[in-house]
């Protein structure tokens, strides 16, 4: 009896230690699979008309998975910096067809699809052609239109549309009262600092989504120090005017009283006086390569 | 009586029979009212068929029971004998109405085989049963005993009852799948009987059974004769037929061969007698040593009754020793064996003459 | 009628006895349990997702129940000839049949009712105070259960005349096909000539419509079912389970058993 214990307990150590073994290994081959570079995240099947007919009455569900798969995907590839996103329209495309009446995939794609890379995909005209059809599928939901708005107002640039969306929205007894008010403003101004700020304020401040919010801030940073450095851009202007030369630092503007105390950008940097006497970003300042890269757009 | 070999004549012959047996019976019971049928016979089968298609689209045709024509009579215990797959499940499944027969018709107890209301009278054991296994013994009873539209306290008194005298009583609460094929054999009796029904019908009830089982289902036939039941049973146990049947039917290739009771069917003609004598080396070569068969210093030899006394002579002046001198009867068995050969030369005939 | 009663509940003890019931159902509580997970990881929609995994699971399980046990509960007594000691009884074949698929109606009943019990639970283990609204939610167990019936109806059928797994197959294909009835209505094509047309039309409407017993992406996103959707479709299921079994009870009474 006792050798039957023995070999018992034998038997089981040796299956722990095989266990173990795999376990490292599998590490190890994890390891080296990355060194591969391997899409790892292939879409099998593209068309959203398959999958509908694949999914037999369990759409829904199948929406809600590939949902989440877009979200998983957007963000793995925003982890690993990352900026290639062209599998994003094709999951949304299928989630979307799978089940019209998922919102968030809507809103969620409206932001990522249309926003310039890294921060999306860059596509704003497949944002918009998501959009549309989920105004067809849901057209009681004024938010598309104000997605709608915002994707031809920041990505699109194309003003008039972007006041049409709003307008549409705004006929929407739901719809807040800002929406025809933005129409308006567009329609007269276009691109305004304060619009852009007003945009994606609301955006920040009623959205569900993590993700949309952390981008609706980045961009409400991005804005604040536009208008920031429009205003200090003016002070120095007024400087250079008083002293009949350009201001050579914030101390001046502080000296000659026209500053009350030393500004700081969103990021917590101070402002500093370029050489021609422009306002600009701090270089120390992790908004300085974003503000690069939107002045190049 | 013909010999076997005479086809339909011999069978025409034993209905013949049958039916001066029966009024015979019937006499005997003290005369028989003019009300009652003389044709109502408690089972009547009347030019019963069953046909299997087989073969490419299914196009030819394999007959399973070919015109089987007999009655069962009241009180009786009838038995089907044959070999496997002579036709005896396929007639008691046709009268149970599991399978539908091609042609012909049957009546029990004056209703015809369609009537399933008639099946309140009968009790029917199917050839190695198998039950619910997911149920006990006691639960399967009384899920059976609810089809015959007994009282409640009725239905548990008589399940009860039944449990008991199948000797299941304290098995009852086991789940059959655990039960031995002995005891399923058992539980099968039971439901057949449960509801004290007019007909039992057994098919092959002794098979698997080990000799303790086989007297006790013996025993329950004999019960339920005594209790003036009409039981017909299959069976390829000729010992079983000779003991307990008072009719027998032999059924062999589909068609009904011979049908009375067991000691008619046999031919009666003495075959002659048999000595068993034991002699020692002293005897010398006595011509009648190589007619016999013999173990050791034991002889026997068969011969006709016409030389017994010669024969006993020569032996007794040879000094052989006597053992024993019996009467040659041809049983069942050889009667049996003599036509399912005849059978088998008859289909190959058949087949070599190519239909 | 008491037949039909007596071989309903006998049906429904040995469904009960049946263990691969119990993994069934025991899986899917533990799909209720990862709806919660999956919600987690499913930003904005948890409740939808807990809705709609747990209906998916709640339709495919009991579709599993409804076809494997459906032609288990005729195929298996034929096989293994517990049908012949029963039919020697003063019962009816078509009273047999009937009372196979109570029995088994039965069965999914409560199934279902336990799984719905299942998906309630989560639902309120997320979001606390359930609303109004989730009690369409019923609705669609109710339907689904519906389709159940059809489709238990279909494997009785199936196993009366052809072998367990043929029916398995026959049943499964019927539903699929049942889902795309309503494509084959509306199929349009320039080279297909109207006598295919209309006979395709022929056939969507012969074939059982599932999709009528579908309304998961209403309740998914709390929307509610109308009562004449729940209304039609019941009368639906009752007429088309009422020629299914006819046909069962007609075949069956005909079979030669082994």
């Amino acid at each position: 009896m006792n050798r039957r214990a023995n070999y018992g307990l034998l038997l089981g150590a040796a299956l722990l230690a095989g266990f173990v073994c795999v376990w490292k290994l599998q590490e190890k081959v994890d390891a080296e699979r990355t060194t591969l570079r391997l899409e790892a995240d292939e879409l099998t099947l593209r068309s959203p008309g398959v999958m509908k007919k694949l999914s037999l009455e369990y759409a829904p569900l199948m929406g809600a998975i590939y949902w989440t798969r877009a979200v998983q995907y957007y963000g793995q590839k925003h982890h690993m910096h990352d900026q290639n996103l062209e599998l994003l329209w094709p999951l949304l495309d299928i989630s979307s067809t799978l089940d019209p009446n998922l919102i968030v995939a809507y809103r969620f794609g409206a932001m990522f699809l249309s926003d310039a890379p890294p921060r999306g995909a860059g596509q704003p005209e497949k944002a918009v052609e998501l959009l549309e059809r989920g105004i067809k599928a849901n057209p009681d939901f004024w938010r598309f239109y104000q997605d709608l708005g915002d994707v031809y107002y920041f990505d699109e640039k194309n003003y008039l549309k972007a006041s049409q969306a709003f307008e549409e929205g705004s006929r929407n007894p739901a719809a807040m009262g800002w929406m025809k008010i933005m129409a308006a403003k567009i329609a007269a101004e276009g691109e305004s600092l304060e619009t852009s700020y007003a945009l994606w304020l609301d955006v920040y401040q009623t959205t569900t989504d993590k993700d949309v919010r952390k981008n609706a801030e980045v961009h409400l940073r991005l804005v604040k120090a536009q208008m920031d450095l429009r205003n200090l851009g003016q002070v120095a202007d007024e400087f250079a005017k008083r002293a009949r030369r350009p201001a050579r630092s914030i101390i001046d503007l502080i000296q000659t009283g026209l500053l009350p105390g030393q500004p700081l950008d969103p990021a917590g940097f101070p402002y500093v006086i370029g050489e021609n006497g422009k306002a600009e970003l701090n270089p120390k300042s992790p908004l300085r390569e974003e503000w690069l890269r939107e002045k190049k757009k | 009586m013909g010999a076997p070999e005479d086809g339909a004549p011999f069978f025409f012959w034993e209905l013949l029979a049958a039916n001066i047996l029966r009024h015979r019976r019937l006499t005997m019971r003290g005369g028989f009212s003019k009300n009652m049928d003389m044709s109502q016979a408690a089972i009547e089968i009347e030019n019963l068929s069953k046909e299997y298609p087989y073969g490419f689209l299914s196009l030819k045709k394999r007959k399973s029971l070919e015109g089987l024509t007999m009655s069962v009579e009241d009180g009786e215990v009838f038995g089907f004998l044959g070999p496997n797959g002579a036709g005896k499940s396929t007639t008691i499944k046709l009268l149970m109405r599991l399978i539908f027969p091609t042609a012909g018709t049957a009546r029990i107890l004056g209703k015809s085989i369609d009537d399933v209301s008639m099946h309140g009278s009968i009790g029917y054991l199917p050839e190695q049963p198998y039950f619910y296994d997911y149920l006990t013994a006691h639960e399967l009873l009384d899920y059976f005993a609810r089809f015959h539209q007994l009282k409640a306290s009725d239905r548990t008194a008589r399940v009860q009852a039944m449990l008991k005298r199948v000797g299941l009583d304290t098995a009852k609460k086991i789940q059959l799948r655990k039960y031995s094929k002995g005891m399923l054999q058992r539980v099968g009796l039971a439901q057949a009987i449960l509801h004290d029904p007019q007909v039992v019908v057994l098919d092959e009830p002794m098979s698997g059974l080990d000799p303790l089982g086989r007297r006790e289902v013996r025993d329950i036939i004999l019960e339920l004769k005594r209790d003036g039941r009409i039981v017909l049973f299959s069976t390829h146990v000729l010992s079983d037929a000779e003991m307990l049947c008072d009719r027998v039917g032999v059924i062999v290739g589909g068609k009904l061969r011979g049908i009375g009771a067991p000691g008619e069917l046999v031919d009666m003609k003495e075959q002659g007698m048999e000595v068993l004598f034991e002699v020692s080396g002293a005897a010398g070569n006595l011509p009648l040593l190589e007619k016999a068969t013999r173990t050791g210093e034991r002889y026997r030899v068969q011969l006709p009754e016409a030389e017994l006394y010669s024969t006993l002579d020569a032996l007794k002046a040879a000094g052989a020793r006597i053992l024993s001198v019996t009467q040659i009867k041809p049983t069942l068995e050889e009667y049996f064996m003599h036509l399912v050969e005849t059978d088998r030369a008859q289909a190959s005939a058949v087949e070599v003459s190519g239909k | 009628m008491r037949n039909i009663q007596t071989v309903a509940a006998n049906t429904f003890r040995e469904a009960v006895r049946d263990r691969v019931l119990y993994n069934l159902v025991f899986f899917a509580l533990l799909m209720m349990g990862a709806a919660i997970l999956v919600g987690q990881i499913s930003i904005g929609i948890e409740q939808d997702v807990i809705v709609s995994l747990g209906l998916s699971a709640i339709s495919v399980i009991g579709i599993f129940i409804a076809v494997f046990l459906g032609v288990a509960l005729v195929s298996r007594e034929m096989d293994k000839r517990t049908l012949y000691a029963l039919l020697a009884k003063p019962v009816k074949r078509w009273e047999f049949l009937l009372g196979k698929f109570f029995g088994l109606v039965m069965t999914l009943t409560v199934n279902t009712a336990a799984m719905a019990a299942g998906l309630y639970m989560a639902l309120w283990s997320v979001k606390h105070p359930l609303l109004k609204s989730d009690a369409f939610i019923l609705a669609a167990v109710y339907l689904i259960l519906l389709k159940l019936a059809l489709i238990v109806a279909l494997a009785l059928l199936f196993s009366c005349f052809t072998t367990p797994f043929l029916a398995i197959l026959f049943t499964a294909g019927i539903y699929v096909a049942g889902l795309f009835a309503g494509d084959l209505r509306t199929i349009h094509g320039v080279d297909i000539d109207p006598g295919s047309l209309r006979l395709m039309r022929g056939i969507s409407y012969l074939l059982p419509n599932f999709q009528n017993f579908n309304v998961m992406g209403a309740v998914v996103h709390g929307r509610g079912v109308p009562a004449a959707i729940v209304w039609h479709a019941t009368l639906y299921a009752i007429l088309y389970i009422a020629i299914v079994l006819t046909g069962a009870a007609v075949i069956f009474s005909r079979r030669n058993l082994k």
